[in-house]
This record gives structure tokens, C-alpha cells and sequence, in this order.
């Protein structure tokens, strides 16, 4: 969809359905050998600029990808729709995508299609909603013992 | 009064005052470690400012042992069911020491998943303010919780944040989210 680099760091920004394509182009082509996935998180564009800027769509997967055998580094952005949102798990090619997924399911209520155990990994079961979306209220608390408070 | 400052020799003092004097020079304290506050703590309790001069040199790491509670760093609420089983486990007489502010109030933090403060949870004894508080901070609260043990004192009320009681009043005056946004917006 979209390239841009910006002082040395370049930014691949793709369509949902081609994310899985060019991971695994990523990963093995012997050109690039981005063999380490150094972070994955999600952004909520949902108040960005303070409502100023609206984009089309709310969230945004980000990957950074690195290559220790080149050291050269690729981000990846995926955008997500607010009423469907879910990408491919990249769990098979990255093992570390594991928990970061779950980080990323559990703060913002993005399915990782096709991961082996999506499950919250810093919020207890019982919490409801996802801390990190924009319009969770960010003082809003559900403790499991004492008052609410 | 002590009876090691009785001039006739004779124990002319009441029990209490004897058991008193024996708890507060024998902390057995069981300290929950949760966060930055743990460096302060070992300082304390390391040689140079030497907690064992207070008698509090011995944790233990198992609450049925222990008759002092550190709480010291943040509790998320996560953590909250925990820290009450530990408080729960612990043998009578108990007393609960909230070191540095997050277990006092919440301190800085307010947001999904901080406990505003443990004493909503289980009651406190002495509150040792600071981020994290100094070791002489430290000190100075076990001294007054030693004054606490000689009189038999324990906390037994929780604090109630609907109608702001049973904390003391200093702890109180938190800076709130909308006098933060008031400063924010007299700034710019």
C-alpha cells in the first residue's frame, strides 16, 4: 500500500491479506533474512491528533523486523478495521510472536488468526475490555477483592 | 514501662508491657517485594543502615513465621488476591507495614491496574511515604511501629474511599486527574 523511510529506518505498510506473503518473502529470501522479530504492538488511531487526523482505519499491527546476518532492519505496518479486527499469526515463521500477539490481544482486542494459545498474558481473566483501546477509560478499574474504586 | 530500668531489679511491670518490650525488639518481618521500593529496602536492610539494630534483621519468607508485613512497591490488582492470602496466612499479632507511596495511595499512578493504595485491601499499621523513601524514612517508621507493638496497638479498619476514612489525613491530599488537567490547561 504504502513506503516511506525516514531517517534510515524504512516502513512497509500492507494490505491485511498479503501480511503472511511477504513475511514469509521476508524471512527466506537469502537477500534479506530478516531471521529476528525484534517487537510487535498495535496502535489505536482512534483520538489521533486529537481527532484532527481520521483515518480509515483504527488500528495498525506493527512488526520490526532485523536481519543479523545483513544488520538491516524492516518495520511492517498492517491496518486493522474496528469492526473485524484480525490478522494472520506469524507464530509459524517467528516463534516469538507467541506472547507478543497475546500482549497485543490482550491491550487491544486484536485475533491473531491461526495462534495456538490466544489468551490475555498481563490482565487476569476476569478483566473485560482491552486496557490499552483509546476509549477504555484509562482510571477505570476492575478490581477482583476489595472496593470499587 | 521497661523493666530493665527498674532500679530495684524487681518486675513490678504489667505483662503486656513485657510481652510489648519482647514483640518489638523480634520483628519477624516477611517483606512482599514488588517493584523499585526493593532496592531501598535491601538498603536498609544491608550493614550500613542495619535493620538488626532494631531487631527486624531476620525476614522470613514464609507469613506463618512472620509478625510484620512489608508491602513494599506497587500492588497491581493482578497481585491484590495474593497479598490478602499472605496477610491472611500470617499468625496473630500481625502488623502491616505499607513501605514507599504506591501502597500507601497508588502514588503517581492511576489507571486500570493499580491498587489505590493496600489499605483498601488489609489494614495498615504504619505508612512510610516516599518514591521510594529513604532508608532513614525507613527508620523512622519502624520505630514508631515498634512504639505501636509496645502499646499493643494492631489496625484493624480498612479505608473506605466512599467515605474517605481510615486513613490519615496527610494521605489524603492526592493530587487528582482533574487538578491535573486544570494544571495542564492553565499552562498552555
Amino acid at each position: 500500500m504504502e513506503a516511506h523511510a525516514f531517517r534510515g529506518d524504512e516502513t512497509l505498510v500492507i494490505r491485511p491479506g498479503a501480511l503472511l506473503a511477504v513475511a514469509k518473502f521476508l524471512k527466506e529470501t537469502p537477500e534479506l533474512d530478516f531471521n529476528v522479530l525484534m517487537d510487535l504492538t498495535a496502535v489505536d488511531y482512534l483520538f489521533f491528533a486529537g481527532g484532527r487526523v481520521q483515518k480509515e482505519f483504527r488500528f495498525e499491527v506493527v512488526y520490526h523486523f532485523y536481519s543479523l546476518k545483513h544488520n538491516h532492519r524492516l518495520r511492517l505496518k498492517v491496518p486493522v478495521d474496528e469492526k473485524d479486527p484480525e490478522v494472520d499469526t506469524l507464530n509459524d515463521l517467528w516463534p516469538s510472536a507467541n506472547w507478543y500477539e497475546r500482549e497485543v490481544w490482550d491491550m487491544f482486542g486484536i485475533q491473531f488468526k491461526g495462534h495456538p494459545n490466544l489468551k490475555r498474558i498481563l490482565m487476569y481473566e476476569e478483566f473485560q475490555g482491552h486496557a490499552l483501546r483509546k476509549d477504555y477509560p484509562f482510571n477505570k478499574r476492575q478490581p477482583l477483592i476489595g472496593p470499587q474504586n | 514501662m521497661s523493666f530493665l530500668s527498674s532500679p530495684t531489679g524487681f518486675l513490678t511491670s504489667k505483662i503486656k508491657d513485657a510481652l510489648g518490650w519482647a514483640r518489638k525488639y523480634s520483628i519477624f518481618q516477611y517483606p512482599f517485594v514488588t517493584a523499585c521500593c526493593g532496592m531501598e529496602y535491601m538498603s536498609t536492610a544491608a550493614s550500613h543502615y542495619d535493620v538488626d539494630r532494631f531487631g527486624a534483621g531476620f525476614p522470613r519468607f514464609s507469613p506463618r513465621q512472620s509478625d510484620v508485613l512489608f508491602v513494599v512497591g506497587t500492588i497491581s490488582h493482578k497481585m491484590a488476591p495474593v497479598l490478602k492470602t499472605i496477610h491472611d496466612q500470617m499468625c496473630e499479632p500481625k502488623w502491616v507495614v505499607a513501605f514507599g507511596v504506591c501502597t500507601c495511595t497508588g502514588g503517581f499512578y492511576d489507571n486500570y491496574a493499580t491498587v489505590m493504595g493496600i489499605d483498601t485491601i488489609i489494614p495498615v499499621d504504619i505508612y512510610i511515604p516516599g518514591c521510594p523513601p529513604r532508608p532513614e524514612n525507613v527508620i523512622d517508621g519502624l520505630m514508631k511501629l515498634q512504639e505501636k507493638i509496645q502499646k499493643g496497638e494492631q489496625s484493624r479498619t480498612l479505608y473506605d474511599p466512599r467515605t474517605k476514612t481510615g486513613r490519615p489525613a496527610e494521605l489524603q491530599q492526592g493530587y487528582s486527574i482533574e487538578q491535573h488537567i486544570k494544571h495542564i490547561e492553565s499552562a498552555s
